[in-house]
């Protein structure tokens, strides 16, 4: 493997082990919020129990997302650094301000959370649990207006002089509209994890006929806020979809194999197996109209197919050529006025001349099979597309089934009656970070060949250090990371089987005297 | 001046306030963990030492990270050039920065011995590792390290881990660690009591002499090494474009700022008050700590300043340089950012405030056994 293969799966496994514990947070965060608020409004100390014993399993899984989220902060640096030279001066802004706005008001309320029970009224330590509730969702807003950028960049143009892009107009680039649809997307997908692991850890003590009011009351929360997230998470979904068909036509048309323009609307595959080498999906089963009306929402624009997007490559890559010429004339004469506005003329295809720079370095003679080469890699992996998005969709709408059955128990008063229910949410525990990691491959892996879409291959955007140190890095977190998380599933587990009677300090005389004014 | 001028001006001396507030912030935890086997014998010690940290790092390690993010917003080409370079030392500091959240919280998570044991050294070394390097980094930035860009500004780059720790960078490297050791032992004067107390406060004399020999060693030496100048003229408000400027090798000129501009020496002055008040008032508890938090506001301004306006000088290609005229973002970038800054910074310092004022007053042992579930 080479330093491009050994960064990208360093970035990979790095990103998808973060991923695991952050949509957790995300979850878990809110809804200590909503218990705590019963607990303040009510009264009632089975409720603060509730929100202790759940705080333990956060902070140890919260643990591990700090952890992990050190390495993403740094890594666009030592791995990426061309992409850090390239993009920093759009990319490395929502970073910061993800830092300034949001991180630091999490990681500070964090330990007033655990630790300033004693210290604070009931009411100023709901204020601390959700302010880190508020600071751990701005910190998913920033990441995901960083990631949005790379799907859609937008507001930024790239600067001869400096050779990189740069900040045009920022509110472009915070209201982008991938951003947006993204960052309800994935909180939803984090509520949803939140909602899963506390119905299925409920629905395990009630199987075992342990601590029953406490794991009802955890259920009837999990419930309600789960079903809500449920259904956004597969209305907003549909609103990424739709984002999605607007600029990343390659991403649509691979998720559903479609090889060639269907005439609008287009039809939804909801079975075939796509094959690479006769770019056919064999044993298509389809529903009429359905992606069309995901995609552009309107049942006469035709959603473009694969072969059709290649062709489009082909003539941006030999447009793209002409300004990497003119960028080539312009380094040598710098101040020549018509250079530069032959220049721009050209720009905005620049992006995919440089795809060319994986076939040869001297992209000006390349070949017109070598451009057609080029113009074939802006096809993504289809079949892992195609079945990643599937699965993520199939268990998106088991949540809503899952979750309408237990707001509905729930209702009832009827958590606790059948053991089938109970069963399959404790079965249902994996699928959420199975759907998430699912949902990030079709986002990220989906993008490929670019880093940033139609701007930087991702080949380009690596650093010029030694294959041998990146190995090393990606063995040493590879094994790290995989220690840790050991650690991480151990104490889980342990505190899980312990249960809340046994971890939660029962309240001292002293303290109660202290903070709890008497009736 | 022009307003890019000024924007660069200001951006430079704000990633030295963030340096200088994770150094004191991140410093007095990190140091906190360099001393625990030595201030802390039973395990009860051990966690009345770690729970002087415990609800305040992670927000203190937000400096780091702000750190970083900031210098990707604003000096893109410094922190690609610099991590990239950097490799494996980053590496290093990851590693043992990962093993802080996870030693923190996991660690008296379980009763066995050898698990806490294994704890205790992980944090030890997630603070003495990247303690060290952060020192180490610096010397090399004096030093210069092997670098330069092609016409489209790829660096290239022949810096390994073993050319980094050499003997100048590893003086700097302890000049870091007895500056954090100092100041880890002057908080857990401040926030422990009995025995972890009386072993923290021996440590302060010891630890501020060998900073104040080792820092005076390091300007020492820093005099005879080869320095760079700017030669002829250097648009301050031109385009980030490193390749635009001749450099010049001259031995003894990382003096030359502190020469035209006298009053520079008050930085180096400030470090040593700083380092003589530790000492002098740790009876005064308080006070010490805010002395000793003069010692890295001391210690990062006078590096620098005299490396101005060098960001991260190249050996190899002195032409290439990154400084702080021509590694910037954009104007655009610099001024939204500022704005950014302008309205969070002190909101983030009104609440840290907050904090630290609600967990006021040092850890006793009746704290960790009434609470001996949910402490560290």
């Amino acid at each position: 493997m080479d330093i491009v293969d050994l960064s990208r799966l360093q970035f990979a496994v790095t990103a998808l082990y973060h991923f695991i514990f952050v949509p957790l947070t995300l979850g878990l965060s809110i809804l200590l919020g909503i218990m705590e608020t019963v607990f303040v409004m009510t009264g009632r100390p089975i409720w603060r129990e509730m929100v202790k014993f759940w705080g333990i399993l956060f902070g140890i899984n919260f643990a591990m997302g700090v952890a992990t989220g050190i390495t993403m902060e740094f890594q666009f640096g030592t791995n990426w650094a061309y992409y850090s030279h390239y993009v920093g001066d759009v990319f490395g802004a929502p970073l910061a301000i993800e830092g300034l706005m949001a991180f630091f008001m999490e990681a500070t309320f964090v330990g007033l959370f655990f630790f300033a029970w004693d210290r604070l009224s009931r009411v100023q330590h709901l204020i601390a649990t959700w302010t880190l509730a508020i600071g751990t969702n701005f910190s998913a807003l920033w990441i995901l207006i960083a990631n949005g950028w790379m799907q859609y960049p937008v507001g930024a143009r790239f600067n001869v002089d400096t050779m990189r892009m740069e900040t045009t107009d920022f509110m472009d680039i915070l209201f982008n509209p991938v951003a947006e649809a993204k960052f309800v997307h994935t909180i939803s997908a984090g509520y949803v994890t939140g909602s899963v692991f506390v119905l299925a850890i409920s629905a395990y003590y009630l199987l075992r006929g342990r601590h029953i009011e406490f794991a009802k009351r955890s259920m009837t929360v999990a419930a309600s806020f789960g079903l809500a997230s449920a259904l956004s998470v597969v209305v907003l979904g549909d609103e990424s979809g739709y984002t999605a068909g607007h600029n990343q036509k390659m991403k649509i048309a691979a998720i559903e194999a479609m090889w060639h323009t269907e005439p609008a609307p287009a039809s939804f595959t909801v079975f075939g197996l796509p094959d690479l080498q006769t770019r056919t999906t064999r044993y298509e089963v389809s529903v009429p109209w359905v992606l069309g009306l995901i995609a552009t929402r309107s049942v006469n624009t035709p959603v473009p197919g694969i072969i059709e997007l290649v062709d489009e490559a082909r003539t941006r890559i030999a447009n793209g050529l002409v300004a990497y010429e003119t960028l080539v004339a312009i380094k040598a004469s710098p101040h020549d006025s018509g250079l530069r506005d032959k220049f721009d003329a050209h720009v905005a295809d620049l992006g995919y001349a440089l795809l060319l720079k994986n076939i040869r370095p001297d992209i000006e003679h390349a070949t017109p099979a070598q451009i057609q080469e080029a113009a074939n890699s802006t096809i993504p992996n289809v079949p892992v597309l195609f079945w990643s998005f599937r699965f993520m969709v199939a268990i998106g709408f088991w949540f809503i089934a899952l979750f309408t059955v237990a707001f509905w128990l729930s209702a009832k008063r009827q958590l606790d009656r059948y053991r089938w229910f109970l069963g399959a949410a404790l079965l249902s525990l994996p699928l959420p970070w199975i759907a998430i990691d699912l949902g990030w491959i079709v986002a990220e892996y989906g993008r490929q060949p670019w880093v940033i879409e139609g701007v930087l291959p991702t080949a380009l955007g690596v650093s010029s250090t030694d294959a041998g140190n990146v190995l090393f890095s990606l063995l040493g977190f590879a094994l790290f990371y995989t220690a840790l998380l050991v650690a991480d599933l151990y104490l889980l587990i342990k505190y899980i089987r312990l249960g809340p009677d046994d971890t939660v300090e029962a309240n001292p005389r002293r303290r109660l005297a202290m903070v709890e004014p008497r009736p | 001046m022009s307003e890019y001028e000024i924007l660069r001006l200001i951006w430079w001396a704000l990633i030295g306030i963030l340096l200088i507030g994770f150094a004191i912030m991140d410093g007095f935890d990190l140091g906190t963990a360099a001393l625990l086997p030595f201030v802390a014998r039973s395990d009860i010690e051990r966690r009345i030492t770690i729970n002087t940290v415990a609800p305040v790092w992670e927000g203190n390690q937000v400096w780091f990270i702000l750190g970083g993010g900031a210098i990707f917003a604003a000096w893109p080409a410094l922190y690609a050039a610099s991590f990239s370079g950097f490799y494996l030392a980053m590496f290093l500091v990851l590693a043992t920065l990962i093993l802080r959240p996870v030693g923190f919280k996991y660690r008296s998570k379980m009763e066995a011995p050898l698990w806490r044991t294994f704890w205790d050294y992980a944090l030890f070394s997630g603070g003495i590792v990247p303690a060290l390097v952060f020192g180490v980094a610096f010397g090399n930035l004096f030093e210069g390290v092997p670098y330069g860009f092609d016409s489209d500004l790829r660096m290239h780059s022949t810096i390994t881990l073993l050319s980094l720790l050499n003997p100048f960078a590893l003086l700097t490297g302890l000049v870091s660690l007895s500056m954090i050791v100092l100041h880890g032992a002057v908080w857990l004067n401040l926030k422990t009591d009995s025995a972890v107390k009386a072993r923290a406060s021996a440590v302060i004399p010891y630890a501020a002499l060998t900073y104040a020999v080792l820092f005076a060693l390091a300007g020492w030496w820093l005099a005879h090494l080869p320095a760079l100048q700017i030669v002829g003229s250097i648009a301050h408000d031109g385009p980030s474009n490193p390749l635009n400027k001749t450099v010049a090798v001259v031995t003894g000129g990382w003096f030359a700022n502190v020469a035209a501009h006298p009053a520079l020496w008050l930085t180096v002055a400030v470090a040593y008050l700083g380092t003589l008040g530790a000492v002098l008032l740790r009876h005064r508890p308080g006070l010490a700590f805010i002395a000793s938090a003069l010692v890295p506001f001391g210690t990062i301004t006078t590096a620098g300043t005299a490396l101005f306006p060098f960001l991260l000088p190249s050996s190899n290609n002195p032409n290439h340089s990154l400084t702080v005229w021509d590694a910037s973002s954009s104007r655009l970038t610099l001024a939204i950012m500022l704005g950014c800054v302008a309205i969070f910074l002190p909101i983030i310092i009104a609440y840290t405030s907050w904090a630290y004022r609600i967990m006021r007053g040092p850890v006793k042992a009746s704290d960790i056994t009434a609470n001996s579930k949910s402490a560290y």
